[in-house]
């Protein structure tokens, strides 16, 4: 089960509105890099990762993604308070406010919704740690795009401390890696999926 | 005499101090036998708890397990503003 804390991770104030930086934005709240996409990877995956420390981080990191998506809602509720329906219009917000005035829901920058595509479970933990390491390069990048585009140090900040835990979530997932495959045969990692050959003989040594 | 911080000064030593126990708790999860990271999370999580106590006294809850630490007769979680709101964390 999860707990709330009534604060964010790192705090967010800003000033001034600017709903076309929230448009960019948004998408790490439900782009395909996003933070909500990272939060249900992890969460999915360790139900079946046979290793403790690994379903450990799966399951820690995926509870700081939930963190991290409330701060990007927080950035774009910020950005988008109190618009008038002439800041909408000249801001070309108006595409994403017919829809959903100024509430918060998942999309990409482009529009397109959150979906579930955007992430895998596949049950060998070779396979999902490599996915978990690239989703975290993928969000470092997007982070960096973002950083190019935004100016105000109000917006700045946490979007860099954002873009650092990507990089340290990296690291803790090639630790897992390396835990992982000091697990398995040092031969031939693949001989056998630890999430599914275990009790069984699958004929493929 | 020391003056006593205020909300923000305490918010924000509440964050300084969880987030080095969300970074080494993840150390830890991947480490967990390294004693020198053992003992900096027990010191930093004993620091925590005990802000969030002393937060929830002054000013209202920011988790379940202190709302019995904010002396009030009425319930303060509803209340105080969100994390998101201007006032809030």
């Amino acid at each position: 089960m999860w707990n709330y804390e009534k604060r964010l991770q790192y705090p967010i104030k800003i000033t001034q509105t600017n709903p076309k930086i929230a448009q960019i934005i948004i998408s790490q709240f439900g782009g395909p890099d996003g933070e909500l996409a990272a939060s249900m990877r992890y969460l999915s995956q360790r139900y079946t990762m046979p290793y403790k420390e690994v379903t450990g981080i799966l399951t820690d990191i995926g509870t700081e993604e939930l963190a991290h998506m409330e701060m990007i809602c927080a950035i774009v509720y910020q950005l988008t308070k109190d618009l008038t329906p002439e800041e909408i219009e000249k801001s070309g917000f108006g595409t994403y406010y017919v829809d959903h005035t100024l509430a918060l829901w998942p999309q990409a920058a482009s529009g397109a919704p959150w979906t579930a595509t955007y992430f895998q479970s596949k049950g060998d933990p070779i396979t999902d740690l490599h996915e978990d390491m690239a989703a975290e390069q993928k969000a470092r990048t997007t982070y960096d795009n973002i950083l190019r585009l935004v100016k105000d140090p109000e917006i700045c900040e946490p979007i860099r401390f954002l873009r650092e835990r990507e990089i340290v979530h990296y690291q803790r997932f090639g630790e897992s890696l390396r835990i992982v495959q000091e697990k398995l045969d040092s031969k031939n990692f693949y001989a056998i999926n630890p999430e599914f050959d275990t009790h069984q003989d699958c004929g493929c040594r | 005499m020391n003056k006593q911080p205020g909300k923000k000064e305490r918010l924000n030593y509440i964050n300084q101090v969880s987030f080095v126990v969300d970074d080494v708790k993840l150390y830890l999860d991947t480490h967990p036998c390294d004693k020198e990271a053992l003992s900096y999370f027990q010191e930093y999580s004993r620091l925590r708890n005990q802000a969030l106590k002393e937060y929830a006294s002054y000013y209202g809850p920011l988790t379940v397990d202190t709302a019995d630490s904010s002396c009030s007769d009425r319930w303060n979680w509803v209340n105080d503003p969100w994390p998101w709101q201007e006032g809030g964390c």
